[in-house]
């Protein structure tokens, strides 16, 4: 998400860069541009037209800080703004109430309410040890009761049954007498996509907030709605007092104008993001690092939490002592790294928020294909344990065996080998005496882009 | 012209009883109506003179119509030429001849839905999450099954938790059969028993239903097109449409959408739901002028007769209220 604002606003802002005075003439050119980017990006007209007069206010008054050149002043104050706009920093659920904390889903059909319950009652559950029930009060889409059902059973949420047949209220009723009775700490009701023009349905929504009386009423929109998100998002929070927002469906190419937009017409804060299919695709929501990211400065600051949590740190433990005892990286640790690289979401994702990576030219980037990294897998689980551990005994009716195994051709299989070799390589090099220095003396060479203010 | 208020009572007073079809997209597409008529509205006032404030609000309005950069600049720059050369004298001519060019916009998207002369016509339906697969597909079965076609569903949404159940109860209500298999299943074997099913037994459509899926997702991509692989081995034409359904709702995304399905299995042909709501779909405009699939149809609510063939002079109408 996000690429398409990036590269316009990126571009837009190296133009101005350069500049040795913010004039009144350069800003406002610059600001066109911003206002395109922004409008192009799905962001609201009236959150757009709000964005540039304030960019423009401060840029004309600013005192320019002598670290800085007035260019680079200029971006910071976009990304302040941007950031200013989206909130500050990540807003965590409040659930401190007696349990269970109700939380309330709401949204129009097909935001990906149900889809968001199951991932954000595996959060809970998962990352902070809660117990979490769920609850259906959708008695109108055909079958979305079931797909809570099956959804609550994948993650080990309680679901508490409901039928078409009843009326939502007693659903809502009867769901916190049980929650409670089960000792739940939380309580995650999913409702029936509505529009924010359907009275009817709107009343529905405030009497089930009334029952349940939640303390978190969270609204689920979809990252590639247009202009509309900011009026169905008013329209929800004037019916309903919102608490938060979660922004689903934001791993495609949507350019994300929804999350500014919702934002900076509610005022409540976007508190996660749904990132993908499985059940573990939802994230805490960062403005400020998602600003950063924006503006093609990189967010590593999560992709060292996601490493924290995603790598399994047995492995990594165990591998660093082989190589320092002088062992070989052999084909089967090999898997080992290209698995860890799975579960951190792959090579693209990881490129995605290391500062300067996204002004890659495209080509660039899709050299780095993550088939590519599933192929090599799979020609690696071709083999047997022995030509994992022995790559050098893998001759040439191996190969042809290892290629038929993997669906791959020769040269394919060739190819990992030789990438093998490349790597074993540079293992040795880290090694030997001052090698890690000497490779990290390396990377420093990889610094921030120019023009970009740390 | 009919303010939006007047179309409001008018739902009101039909309370109990369904508004008609246009009227409810009529009632729908107010709202966009009451956004881009803000502009034009004013026009009308008092026939005022065309000043640049005028041009203005109506780019604004465009622009929050999702029409888009591009699409808004070009409508924009052939009003304002016409302006510049005093063919457009006052506002009322300005609002004319932005009708006119809105419906030769969309005008190239009308087609009617036919699948007669191929038997069993295979209709694929994909896009996005969320846009509405399913339920259009129970509302065009209807639609088909009413000019006496015998319809056959297949149950393609193998992913989403529950997808097969939701299209076999729409069968249900209609008494269309359901080819399906449990949840987990390879999708592309459920459409291939349809459509061995339905040359067997005689259908005359097979509707197949995919799992909604991103469209920058590699992997389920290439299940789309695995889908599509196996279906032509039992009919070299088959899919003989490939429908992309999109949410009324998405904004410049929409592009993209259209863009890399039908990269992937060849889009011949939209959809847009929702049209019930605030959402103005005002994105098909920067549709029409880069591509050249049809829309066949358009929906406006929940029940399986809110379906209808799209018509572009009844969309821009219903859009700038001119009756």
């Amino acid at each position: 998400m996000f690429e398409h604002l990036s590269e316009r606003l990126i571009r837009t802002l190296r133009g101005i860069s350069g500049k040795a005075r913010l004039s009144e003439e350069n800003v406002s050119a610059a600001l066109r541009d911003v206002r395109m980017a922004l409008l192009e990006a799905d962001v609201a007209l009236s959150v757009v037209k709000d964005f540039t007069e304030q960019v423009k206010i401060r840029a004309l008054g600013q005192v320019v800080s002598s670290a800085l050149n007035p260019g680079e002043a200029f971006i910071k104050i976009v990304h302040d703004q941007l950031v200013s706009v989206m909130g500050e920093a990540n807003d965590a659920l409040n659930l401190s109430t007696t349990p269970p904390a109700v939380i309330l889903m709401a949204g129009l059909q097909g935001a990906g309410k149900t889809t968001t319950v199951a991932k954000l009652a595996r959060l809970l559950k998962e990352r902070h040890q809660k117990k979490v029930a769920v609850v259906s009060v959708d008695v109108y889409r055909p079958a979305a009761i079931e797909q809570l059902e099956v959804l609550a059973d994948e993650v080990g949420a309680i679901f508490l049954p409901s039928n078409a047949q009843e009326e939502p209220l007693v659903i809502a009723r009867r769901a916190v007498l049980e929650a409670r009775r089960q000792f739940a700490d939380v309580l995650l009701v999913d409702t029936a996509g509505r529009l924010a023009i359907d009275e009817k349905m709107m009343d529905e929504i405030k009497l089930l907030h009334g029952v349940l009386e939640p303390i978190e009423t969270l609204f689920v929109v979809d990252a590639m709605t247009g202009q509309d998100a900011a009026i169905t998002a008013k329209a929800f929070n004037d019916a309903l007092d919102l608490t938060g927002v979660i922004l689903a469906k934001a791993d495609g190419d949507a350019r994300g104008g929804a999350a500014l937009s919702v934002r900076s017409i509610t005022g409540k804060p976007i508190k996660f993001i749904g990132m993908g299919e499985k059940t573990d695709a939802l994230e805490p929501f960062h403005p400020d690092r998602l600003a950063s990211r924006i503006l093609g400065m990189g967010d590593v600051l999560t992709l060292i939490e996601e490493a924290e949590r995603k790598v399994d740190k047995k492995k990594a433990q165990k591998l660093a002592r082989k190589i320092q005892q002088g062992k070989k990286f052999d084909l089967a640790d090999f898997r080992d790294q290209l698995q860890q690289m799975d579960n951190m979401g792959g090579i693209g994702n990881m490129l995605e928020k290391m500062p300067g990576m996204s002004q890659l030219p495209a080509a660039a980037q899709s050299q780095v294909n993550e088939g590519m990294f599933e192929q090599m897998g799979t020609i690696i689980d071709s083999m047997t344990p022995n030509e994992r551990r022995f790559p050098d005994v893998i001759n040439g009716s191996r190969k042809q065996r290892i290629a038929k195994g993997s669906g791959t051709q020769i040269p394919d299989v060739n190819r990992l080998l030789k990438q093998h070799k490349q790597m074993q390589k540079m293992m040795k090099k880290v090694t030997k005496k001052g090698g890690m220095r000497k490779m990290m003396r390396g990377m420093q060479g990889m610094r921030q882009p120019a023009g970009f203010p740390r | 012209m009919i303010r939006v208020s007047d179309v409001d009572k008018d739902l009101l007073e039909d309370d109990g009883e369904r508004p008609r079809f246009w009227g409810r997209l009529r009632a729908g597409l107010g709202r966009t109506r009451s956004q881009l008529a803000a502009g034009v509205g004013n026009l009308l006032l008092g026939d005022k003179e065309i000043d640049d404030g005028v041009l203005e609000d109506l780019e604004a309005s465009l622009l929050q119509t999702d029409v888009g950069i591009d699409a808004t600049r070009e409508i924009m720059q052939a009003l304002t030429s016409r302006v510049k050369r005093k063919e457009l004298n006052d506002t009322m001519a300005l609002h004319t001849a932005l009708a006119t060019l809105l419906k030769e916009m969309l005008r190239p998207l009308e087609k009617t839905f036919s699948v007669a002369g191929k038997k069993p016509a295979v209709v694929f339906f994909v896009g996005v999450n969320g846009v509405g697969k399913t339920t259009t597909i129970g509302k065009l079965a209807k639609y088909l099954q009413d000019t006496g076609a015998r319809v056959l569903l297949a149950a393609g949404d193998t992913f989403r938790a529950a997808a097969v159940e939701q299209l076999q109860r729409w069968g249900e209500r209609n008494e269309v059969s359901v080819i399906a298999q449990p949840q987990g299943a390879d999708s592309a074997s459920v459409v291939y028993d349809a459509v061995e099913s339905a040359k067997a037994r005689n259908f005359d459509v097979v509707l197949a239903d995919t799992a909604g899926r991103l469209q920058t997702n590699t992997n389920l991509m290439d299940e789309l097109k695995k889908i599509k692989r196996v279906v032509n081995r039992l009919d070299p034409a088959a899919p003989h449409e490939v429908l992309l359904v999109l949410d009324a709702g998405v904004g410049q995304n929409a592009l993209s959408q259209v863009e890399q399905f039908d990269e992937a299995v060849g889009v011949t042909g939209l959809i847009i739901t929702k049209l019930d709501g605030t959402a103005k779909a005002g994105v098909i405009f920067a549709i029409a002028r880069r591509f050249c699939q049809p829309v066949y149809f358009i929906g406006v609510g929940e029940h399986l007769e809110d379906l209808s063939p799209f018509n572009a002079d009844s969309f821009v109408d219903a859009l700038l209220a001119i009756d």
